[in-house]
């Protein structure tokens, strides 16, 4: 039972940072219907830029900040240089789709050049100090401590955003009916803008809690968790923000249940299977909307 | 004049629905644009309201060029449009969706726009809190005019607000226009029923197929032996 318990918690762990990586997707999606196929890769510089904060001592809390800050600027300038100009010439969603796989070989190789963040594994330094808890018979990692409560943080402020302020209406509002949007004056360019900064801005710090529990980090670290939260998105309904909590949450326990009670070899594939079969049984994901796909 | 149309060109790819459509509406008129489906009436509307993006020709309101503005700046002109199916926020509130109608609105405002709103449509203050996905087609008509009156437009352009309504509805929807026009918001209104548009509009514009074939006072379109014929059902049912 207590084994049972600690690996929950592992799943946890692995599945708080999937929810992170996973909400942009889906938020992603919901306003404009692009799978964002970059936002793994923005993981990555969020993750680079992270450290290169620690190891000019910069505090680990101000050095996720300046990740996410980068971040989101850099999801700002991907959605204008290659995604707003296709948008408005009307283009296929197919070209945006494929555009979105250019971005993603591009920050990858770029991010592997000399000049940028080179090729090799480094060592990412520890944020917090190494120690253990035993509580009634689970351990608790302080990794873990971070990475759940930075997590719950950071998705509580995501919620307010969302519900709570002018501009998650407006979101709201451009996900539901984008013509309805601009007929209320809403400007729709500046809300698909904000909605990749904070999509960016959450894998960048979804980016920093990776290497805290697997600190070794190179150009191609976001391609796995990118696949596994967009993955976890379709799960739990594409489009939908607390699907998308859900799905990644699933996800986790699944992977880690799967290693630690059948074979490594098959969390993977695991993973995979569930969501083919609760695509089989509800295509539209757990918490989506059914309905015909609008093109 | 209010708004000025002239000679406008609108394709979707590479199929071109407007084949050079002018008009114009005068500041206090309700101008109708009538004819039958695919005439090319909401296209008129849309491209008005920078939904959609002309090929050429101009529009003009209030004597400023608005032909390629994006839509969000043509609303804060001024320019309120209802579009067709109503279009309103389904997963939201009722009062979410007139707080959008507001989203450019002075905040000062707001209150006072709110309560006109409720006091003309007293079932949406009594759905306040409902989702908007659960009213009827007629309180969803009147949530999208509420919506837009939010901002209190000079110019409104509504696309068939009589569409899928009982008659008794339609009759109440068109005398709230009729009320808002003699309040002084200029409308410019698409319907498919004619001879309802024709009995509260001022002047009329026939379309074809993306021209426009014939226009002028309602009044006298009313009678003209082509629109009877066309729009009217016939001669046989004239009065």
């Amino acid at each position: 039972m207590g084994q049972l318990l600690e690996q929950v918690v592992n799943g946890l762990q692995l599945g708080f940072v999937y929810a992170l990586i996973a909400v942009g997707y889906t938020m992603v999606y919901g306003i404009i219907k692009l799978i964002n196929f970059a936002h793994g890769d923005v993981i990555m510089v969020g993750a680079f830029v992270t450290f290169f904060g620690l190891v000019r001592g910069i505090p680990w809390p101000v050095a996720i900040l300046i990740g996410m800050i980068v971040c989101a600027v850099l999801g700002v300038v991907i959605e204008r240089l290659a995604y707003r100009p296709l948008r408005e010439k009307g283009a296929p969603r197919i070209a945006a789709l494929i555009t979105a796989i250019g971005v993603s070989l591009f920050l990858e190789n770029f991010a592997s050049l000399r000049i940028a963040f080179g090729p090799d594994f480094r060592q990412f330094p520890a944020m917090v100090t190494r120690a253990q808890w035993n509580i009634f018979g689970v351990t608790i990692s302080s990794i873990q401590v971070l990475i759940v409560s930075i997590t719950i943080l950071l998705v509580l402020i995501l919620q307010v955003v969302v519900y709570r302020t002018k501009i998650g209406k407006a979101m709201r509002a451009v996900s539901m009916d984008m013509d309805a949007a601009r007929l209320m004056g809403i400007n729709v360019n500046m809300v698909i803008a904000f909605t990749f900064a904070i999509g960016s801005a959450l894998a960048a710090a979804a980016g920093a809690l990776w290497a805290a529990a697997y600190p070794q980090i190179w150009p191609y670290m976001g391609i796995m968790p990118g696949l596994k939260a967009f993955t976890a998105a379709v799960l739990g309904g594409i489009g939908s923000i607390p699907g998308a909590l859900l799905g990644a949450v699933l996800m986790g326990q699944a992977e880690v249940l799967t290693a630690a009670y059948l074979t490594t070899d098959f969390k993977d594939a695991v993973a995979f299977a569930m969501l083919i079969l609760v695509l089989l049984i509800r295509p539209a994901g757990l918490l989506g909307k059914a309905g015909p796909e609008k093109v | 004049m209010i708004l000025q149309v002239e000679d406008l060109y609108v394709a979707y790819g590479n199929i071109e629905a407007l084949h050079g459509v002018s008009l114009e509406v005068n500041e206090g008129e309700i101008v109708t644009l009538i004819g039958a489906n695919g005439a090319g009436k909401s296209t008129t509307l849309r491209a008005i309201s920078g939904l959609n993006r002309p090929r050429s020709g101009a529009i003009r309101f209030q004597g400023a060029d608005i032909t390629r503005a994006p839509a969000h700046k043509i609303v804060a002109m001024g320019i309120g449009h209802v579009p067709e199916g109503r279009r309103v926020f389904p997963d939201m509130s009722v009062r979410e969706n007139l707080e959008l109608g507001a989203y450019i609105a002075s905040p000062a405002r707001f209150h006072q726009n709110l309560a006109e709103v409720f006091e003309r449509f007293p079932r949406l203050k009594e759905r306040e809190n409902q989702r908007a996905s659960t009213l009827s087609g007629g309180e969803q008509q009147m949530l999208a005019l509420g919506r837009a009156m939010m901002l209190q437009p000079k110019l409104l352009l509504l696309d068939e607000p009589s569409m899928g309504l009982a008659p008794r509805l339609v009759q109440e929807i068109f005398e709230i226009v009729a009320e808002l026009n003699r309040r002084g918001t200029t409308i410019l209104l698409v319907e498919q029923n004619a001879a309802m548009a024709l009995s509260i509009a001022h002047r009329a514009y026939v379309l074809e197929t993306g021209r426009v074939v014939l226009s002028g006072p309602a009044a006298e379109l009313r009678s003209h032996p082509a629109v009877r014929e066309a729009y009217l059902g016939g001669a046989a049912h004239a009065d």
